[in-house]
């Protein structure tokens, strides 16, 4: 029924955009819609764009305006992206009380929201599983259960998203540097670097990437104008994506939307690097245990039991 | 030079009816995947069967695959140039023709599957960022770079020599020849690395993976070269000997018996004690939870190479011209599915989250896959025409 609901809006959504871009289409072509709404000055400036890291002050602050503007011609929406930098002395990490989660995915849709992704290939960077109770056997679990009838008896929920590992494999595989880990702990993508090859993907044992198997879709009404360059602004077609722990909050000292949206207060978020936060607390505390670890690549998140 | 350049595209450009047929065909392939891949830039990758769970499929086989066909030229190179065989020696030029237009295929097959092919340019140093030496596929661009300038100078050099009526200077040639030895050898083990480098993939991540992978390349390699060279005898005056076509068969035989034995060595390791590490081989022999589309692939491609390996093994058989064509085909089919479909899709069957989805490819993927191969086989189609017209003399310097 909400999925229906969902799809309607991303249609209502489309058939807007594509009325607005119509005279911009009648001028340049197919142009358009092929390159995001950019104009070709615009386009022209993305492919010249430098990496990331190699970035002057300058050069950051053209290709945050073209970010601007281009979500202004293609959804019509007023956003200010911005390049928050990361703060001193902070490393984030996640500890998730999974006696607490009772699989409610409110973390999932916040998320999606949060983050501007594709609504039309419903990409998520949280996935809930629902687990038999017994066993932690990942292909044991269900991963389209219904949210409405949780939580089912004999079960439990283990939600998986970026683990934000300090040794990524992601990072390791990628044969262009278009991600990396930030001194905050975060492993991040410079969307518009990406080539768009996806052998991160196969090379994360989290499942935590995802891919713009086509021009993403956000109704305008639903697109969050508070965006960062290395976090939620919105995405080109063909480009890889996942969780980025909310760069756009975390970084301003709010909390991801995850956290905010769980109804259990299952979620800890917090510096690892701050020996009074919560997290520290929960990690000597609690019994703790990290998914694969035996894979050695370090997840920054962790489970925990009462 | 420059005549040596207009001479050789004259060659190609020329021939009989049959032959600018046969070209006019390829071309019309070529177009066809041409236009599938208008479709997918326009739509995006959506286009194709894959999806967030299986995020590499048909291109990335074919890629795998023609990497091999490709470093199985070195059977040409090493007796033609180490072991000074005359007989191979004569056809060596028109297996490096082959490598050339399976490197380029190859290389084709990884583009098509970028998401951003106007990045294509990060993947180079200075301009880009080349994550080498971390990252296994910059070491793939490498090496296949590398490869093609080897097998594109190599023979540019000793065609031009011959053009000019003289000699190669074997100085000045050998030592990229034995470069061009290992580096073949190099180019299909660091392909087998970029999957064995992945830990999250237990079906990928087995030291096997690289024996494996140079064993199947000296099957379907030679299948390849065996059929192609009595094609280039059959349609040119080019003399090809028939020793040549029996040494490739002994080596293509025993090549075989050491790929089914690696195939059985898996099988036990992975199903002796069966665990989580086996759930891809599970679903690529026998389907997991009623997924199985891989299954009859699998068995088939079992099949064709074991009909195969019997007709190689059995000698009078395989001295038999025709049964030994046959076991070719057999042999370059059954090792396409086996280390194509076979090898990249039950990697990503489950998802490290336990999650079984399938993949097929869809006809956008199919059109543009045809395209490529269309591609390579009119690039070595116009590399051996020219070849053979410089190596018979029809074509020399000054002779126009």
């Amino acid at each position: 029924m909400s999925q229906q609901k969902d799809s309607d809006a991303i249609d209502a959504g489309r058939r807007r955009f594509l009325g607005a871009a119509g005279a911009a289409v009648a001028g340049a072509g197919s142009a358009g819609p092929a390159w995001g709404g950019s104009t070709f000055l615009d386009a022209m400036g993305s492919f010249f764009q430098d990496h990331y890291q190699r970035m002057d002050d300058e050069e950051i602050a053209d290709a945050l305006d073209r970010i601007e503007r281009r979500a202004k011609r293609r959804y019509g929406v007023d956003i200010t992206c911005k390049d928050t930098p990361p703060q001193e002395g902070v490393v984030f990490g996640y500890a998730l009380n999974i006696s607490k989660c009772q699989g409610y995915r409110d973390c999932v849709s916040a998320c999606v929201r949060e983050n501007n992704q594709d609504r039309g290939s419903q990409i998520e960077y949280i996935r809930v599983l629902e687990l038999p109770e017994g066993t932690r056997d990942l292909e044991a679990a269900e991963h389209y259960y219904d949210p409405a009838t949780v939580p089912v008896d004999g079960h439990y929920y283990l939600p998986v998203q970026c683990m934000q590992c300090d040794d990524p494999p992601c990072v390791k595989a990628c044969p262009v540097e278009a991600t990396w880990m930030e001194p905050d702990g975060i492993v991040v993508v410079d969307y518009d670097w990406c080539i768009g090859c996806r052998y991160c993907m196969t090379a994360c044992p989290y499942w935590a990437r995802h891919f713009n198997w086509r021009e993403p879709e956000i109704p305008p009404e639903e697109i969050n104008p508070n965006t960062n360059y290395l976090g939620n602004r919105p995405r080109p077609k063909g480009v890889v994506e996942k969780c980025h722990f909310c760069t756009q909050r975390t970084r301003e000292g709010r909390q991801p939307a995850c956290q905010e949206a769980c109804p259990t207060g299952a979620r800890i978020f917090g510096n690892l690097l701050d020996p009074n936060s919560e997290i520290r607390y929960v990690l000597a505390n609690k019994p703790v245990f990290r998914l694969k670890e035996e894979l050695g690549t370090e997840p920054k998140f962790w489970y925990f039991t009462d | 030079m420059l005549a040596f350049i207009r001479d050789a595209l004259g060659a190609m450009a020329g021939g009989g009816r049959g032959y600018r047929l046969w070209v006019a065909c390829l071309a019309v392939l070529v177009l066809a995947g041409a236009g599938a891949y208008a479709v997918q830039l326009r739509e995006g990758l959506i286009v194709t069967g894959m999806s967030d769970q299986v995020s590499w499929g048909f291109y990335i086989a074919n890629f795998a695959f023609l990497v091999g066909i490709a470093a199985a030229a070195v059977l040409l190179v090493i007796p033609a140039y180490v072991f000074h065989r005359k007989d191979i020696k004569a056809v060596v030029l028109i297996g490096e023709g082959l490598a050339v237009a399976a490197v380029l295929s190859a290389m084709l097959f990884v583009v098509v599957d970028l998401g951003r092919p106007d990045r294509a340019l990060h993947l180079l140093p200075v301009i880009g960022r080349m994550h080498w030496p971390e990252s296994l596929l910059a070491w793939d661009v490498v090496v296949l770079t590398g490869y093609l300038l080897l097998n594109l100078a190599i023979p540019f050099y000793v065609h031009y020599c011959h053009y000019r009526g003289r000699e190669p200077h074997f100085r000045a040639y050998f030592p990229w020849v034995v470069l061009a030895m290992f580096w073949a050898i190099s180019i299909h083990t660091v392909t087998a690395f970029l999957f064995a480098a992945s830990s999250a993939r237990p079906f990928w991540s087995v030291s096997l993976l690289g024996p494996r992978f140079i064993a199947t390349a000296f099957v379907s390699g030679p299948a390849l070269i065996i059929l192609v060279l009595q094609a280039v005898r059959r349609f040119s005056r080019y003399p090809v000997a028939d020793t040549v076509i029996d040494t490739l068969a002994l080596i293509m035989t025993v090549a075989l018996q050491v790929s089914l034995f690696f195939v059985g060595v898996e099988l036990f390791t992975d199903f002796y004690n069966e665990g989580s590490h086996a759930a891809s081989i599970r679903y690529l022999y026998f389907g997991l939870e009623g997924a199985d589309s891989l299954v009859p692939w699998v068995w088939s491609a079992l099949a064709l190479l074991l009909v195969a390996v019997v007709i190689l093994t059995i000698n009078p058989l395989r001295r038999q011209r025709r049964l030994l064509n046959v076991a070719c085909v057999l042999a370059f089919v059954g090792i396409w599915i086996d280390k194509g479909m076979g090898f990249v899709v039950p990697g990503f069957i489950p998802t490290p989250l336990g999650e079984v989805f399938e993949y097929s490819p869809t006809a956008v993927e199919l059109t543009l896959a045809l395209g490529i191969w269309a591609f390579g086989a009119l690039v070595f189609t116009l590399l051996a025409r020219a070849s053979i017209a410089i190596e018979l003399g029809e074509v020399r310097a000054g002779a126009r």
